[in-house]
């Protein structure tokens, strides 16, 4: 049984980019959200120390010095127009959210209150400045609930536990265009098909490549495997970032606002690092870098522990009431998890694969493009899935909240606008055929590959071959391993047979992205020549602006391999520099 | 160390009885229960379901019944469920399974969205922010915390017997914005949880308090509702 609905906007994923982009498009034109989970369950709220906007609530700052930390943090792959908007927005969408209801914590004056955030300064590098809006350490939290609360209020129609498999397009003399989607719905195994005008993919990343990661088990890339399929293009996808302090062999994430509230890395002779590598910010400079250093005190034999192979966030000099008012979840997962009491003992860290910097190459606003320059009728993406690219190299600390809040806001309106102004286009015939004949392949099949053993092999290259330090040797093992794994994929078989709640079904499904996604991730670095931002060759250890000042855009090509075309990065106001801090 | 779980295993497909099953894996003491779930799942048997996401406690989806309680499995470690004797996992109790420890949410749902759990205000929106001091901020932080898990609405021995109270979850939900100095709804609230099957319904057992993973005086979030009832006007 197939079931047909149509919507002007379906919007795919509802973390904050797609409820966001719903509290838009829903008070405009007939809309739909579809998740493949519950929207409250959603890994934007995981998210902790806040999101930045140059209020000036504490001390002085302006939209332009943000506009400058994001395109210098980004080693200026950023592009300077995105990142303009993002930062001149942040303003309003800080605003926007606090009248939602977010419970921001106050400054004695009753403002919202701001705290330092890695890479955030005053007047292009001085020192660090005050710029984080943040409820504690609950930021992502309170946003996923307060545009929950507020979806509530405006009675957004949302499809929980629909899977999206397929994107459904149409060939016109102009180039594709979107008709709609096809999902898959967990509780009942039936296939839905959604006939809409405009698709807004706000599907997240896809941290789960990696073993060691802050990602949640379902963030496996859903989004931009299906575009990739496609045959559309993915952009940048060598960038990803590793968060300085995950909980040492656990990858769960501590904040930086740890830092910014004053907490300090050290190594196993006690000594403040950070110093050596970034005498001005030291502790908060960017994740890349920080990262990097933690990485390097290890290699140089100067980590902590029984295998010395981490190093430590010391929050023991800080006031037990700060660290209770301001960072207390993450003081809780110390506890919980390690068994670590953060008030007296320093917390074992070491990075965790945390953000994709690339995904799906948007314009401001929100449009998917097909190439350099082409926007796909209908498409939108939004959030980590997308590419506009305000992140370019390493995204800074806060800016990914930032970026869900303006760029979801700005692709429900775009997308609004755009169904509001045709008319719907029919399906092609059997629209759904393709997904259900995926779906019966991979539920009926009786290879003897367990979709357990090839993730975690997967997960196990990616994190030592294509992590913090990568070269060309690391990287061609990695896609050597990659190509073996896809081999095995199509051999792989599950278990449950059953319509009702199959996510052994559903795994299997998610690991055929993340094998398509890694192999993207590793190609796009191999060719990457340089080091930039979160993208580290040690066989290439430096920026090359000559060679390198562009986006990856990578295509998979009929045959199934991969073709890499480049597209030049946006330069308004700022020279590239060299990036010190 | 070799640790025995035991599960409550329910599929309609196959059969209308729920059924116990035993599994041997190996953990860690310091493995989450979560972890020991996903050992069975992918090491022995795939058709074993159950919802999870962040695995860390902030999500909300993988609220179970484990050795008799409400937990989160991935805030849950081995060590601190008894691993010496076999431990127990069930769905959480009040709402329809659906197949081994997947429930039905939406009658959960349906409580929370039924109490206005946003912010309600009138008159012009303000250019900048609204003004709060950090004291009334601080007023509702605890009932913020709530990540609708539903661990404290399915241990209500109430909710278990009477599928119409709106149980302590949405009662956290409306508290949340009944004591935020910007909300101008609270009459509303009170109004809709005045109802028979609202507040008076608590019968204050502390099963809601000691079952929320995040902490939240839920009991005491329910006196206060009731207290405001009581003094409104």
């Amino acid at each position: 049984m197939v079931q047909t609905h149509k919507y002007d906007v379906v919007i795919v994923g509802a973390g904050g980019a797609g409820m966001r982009a719903a509290l838009e498009s829903g008070q405009r034109t007939r809309t739909a959200v579809l998740t493949k989970l519950y929207p409250t369950r959603s890994h934007t709220g995981a998210a902790q120390g806040g999101m930045c906007a140059a209020l000036a609530n504490v001390e002085e700052d302006n939209w332009e010095w943000h506009t400058f930390d994001t395109v210098k943090g980004g080693d200026y792959l950023v592009d300077q127009d995105a990142a303009e908007v993002m930062a001149k927005e942040a303003i309003d969408a800080v605003l926007d959210l606090e009248k939602m209801g977010l419970p921001f914590n106050r400054t004695e004056e009753g403002r919202i209150d701001q705290r330092r955030f890695g890479g955030h300064t005053r007047n292009h590098g001085e020192a660090a400045v005050r710029r984080s809006c943040f409820a504690a350490d609950r930021t992502g939290h309170m946003i996923l609930q307060t545009l929950y609360q507020q979806c509530i209020k405006h009675g957004v129609e949302f499809y929980n536990e629909f899977y999206v498999l397929d994107l459904l397009t149409k060939e016109t003399v102009g180039g594709v265009k979107v008709t709609g989607v096809v999902a898959y719905e967990l509780a009942t195994g039936e296939i839905h098909v959604f006939n809409a005008k405009s698709v807004i993919f706000a599907t997240g990343g896809f941290g789960k490549v990696f073993r060691t990661t802050s990602n949640a088990h379902t963030l496996t890339g859903d989004g931009m495997g299906i575009v990739w399929r496609k045959g559309l293009p993915l952009e940048d996808m060598e960038f990803f970032q590793f968060h300085p302090t995950g909980l040492a062999g656990l990858g769960v994430l501590l904040s930086e606002a740890a830092r910014g509230e004053g907490g300090i890395l050290r190594n196993s002779e006690n000594e403040r690092f950070m110093e050596r590598y970034a005498p001005t910010i030291k502790d908060l400079a960017p994740r890349d870098m920080v990262a990097r250093a933690m990485a390097n005190e290890v290699r140089e034999g100067r980590g902590a522990g029984p295998d010395k192979a981490y190093v430590y966030l010391d929050l023991t000099h800080l006031p037990k009431e700060q660290i209770d008012a301001k960072l207390p979840d993450i003081t809780e997962f110390a506890r919980t998890y390690l068994g670590v009491e953060p008030y007296t003992e320093m917390i074992p860290v070491f990075p965790t694969a945390h953000y994709a910097m690339g995904g799906v190459p948007t314009n401001i606003k929100g449009e998917a493009l097909a190439d350099n320059h082409t926007v796909i009728p209908g498409l939108y993406a939004a959030g980590e899935v997308a590419c506009v690219s305000v992140h370019g190299a390493n995204r800074l600390g806060t800016n990914s909240l930032l970026d869900i809040n303006v760029f979801g806001r700005r692709a429900g309106l775009y997308a609004a606008e755009y169904a509001m102004g045709i008319e719907y286009d029919e399906l092609p015939e059997d629209p759904e055929a393709q997904v259900v004949a995926m779906i019966e392949q991979m539920r009926d099949a009786g290879g003897s590959e367990r979709v357990a053993a090839i993730r975690q092999e997967l997960q196990a290259t990616m994190d030592i071959n294509a992590q913090v330090y990568r070269d060309e040797g690391s990287l061609k093992q990695a896609l050597s391993d990659i190509e073996g794994l896809k081999a095995r994929y199509v051999n792989v078989s599950v278990q449950d047979k059953g319509k009702r709640f199959n996510t052994d079904l559903l795994e299997a499904i998610e690991l055929g992205f993340l094998l398509d996604l890694a192999e993207v991730l590793v190609v796009s670095a191999l060719a990457r020549n340089e080091s930039r931002g979160g993208h580290y060759r040690e066989d290439y250890p430096h920026r090359d602006d000559v060679n390198f000042m562009r986006h990856t855009m990578a295509y998979r090509q009929e045959d199934g391999s991969i073709r890499l075309d480049y597209k030049p990065v946006v330069e308004t106001r700022y020279k590239p520099m060299e990036r010190k801090y | 160390m070799d640790v025995t779980i035991k599960i409550l295993r329910y599929n309609p497909e196959v059969s209308e009885d729920a059924t116990w099953e035993s599994y041997q894996v190996t953990a860690e003491p310091t493995d989450r229960v979560l972890d020991a779930l996903h050992k069975v799942k992918w090491d022995l048997d795939g058709s074993l379901t159950f919802r999870r996401s962040c695995a860390h406690g902030v999500c909300g989806s993988d609220a179970m019944r484990i050795n008799g309680k409400n937990r989160l499995a991935c805030k849950t470690l081995i060590k601190d469920v008894n691993p010496s004797k076999p431990i127990t996992v069930e769905p959480i109790k009040g709402l329809p399974v659906l197949k081994d420890l997947v429930v039905d949410m939406e009658p959960f749902f349906d409580a929370y969205r039924s109490v206005m759990p946003f912010l309600v205000t009138t008159g012009n929106e303000p250019t900048r922010e609204r003004l709060q001091s950090q004291a009334d901020r601080d007023r509702f932080d605890d009932t913020t915390k709530c990540i609708l898990c539903a661990a404290c609405t399915t241990s209500c021995p109430v909710y278990w017997t009477d599928g119409q109270y709106f149980g302590p979850q949405a009662i956290v939900g409306a508290h949340r914005f009944i004591f935020d100095s910007r909300d101008e709804g609270t009459d509303q609230r009170l109004e809709i949880l005045n109802d028979k099957e609202g507040v008076w319904r608590c019968r204050t057992t502390f099963n809601c308090t000691e079952a929320c993973p995040r902490g939240i005086e839920v009991t005491k979030a329910i006196q206060e509702v009731k207290r405001a009832l009581i003094f409104r006007r």
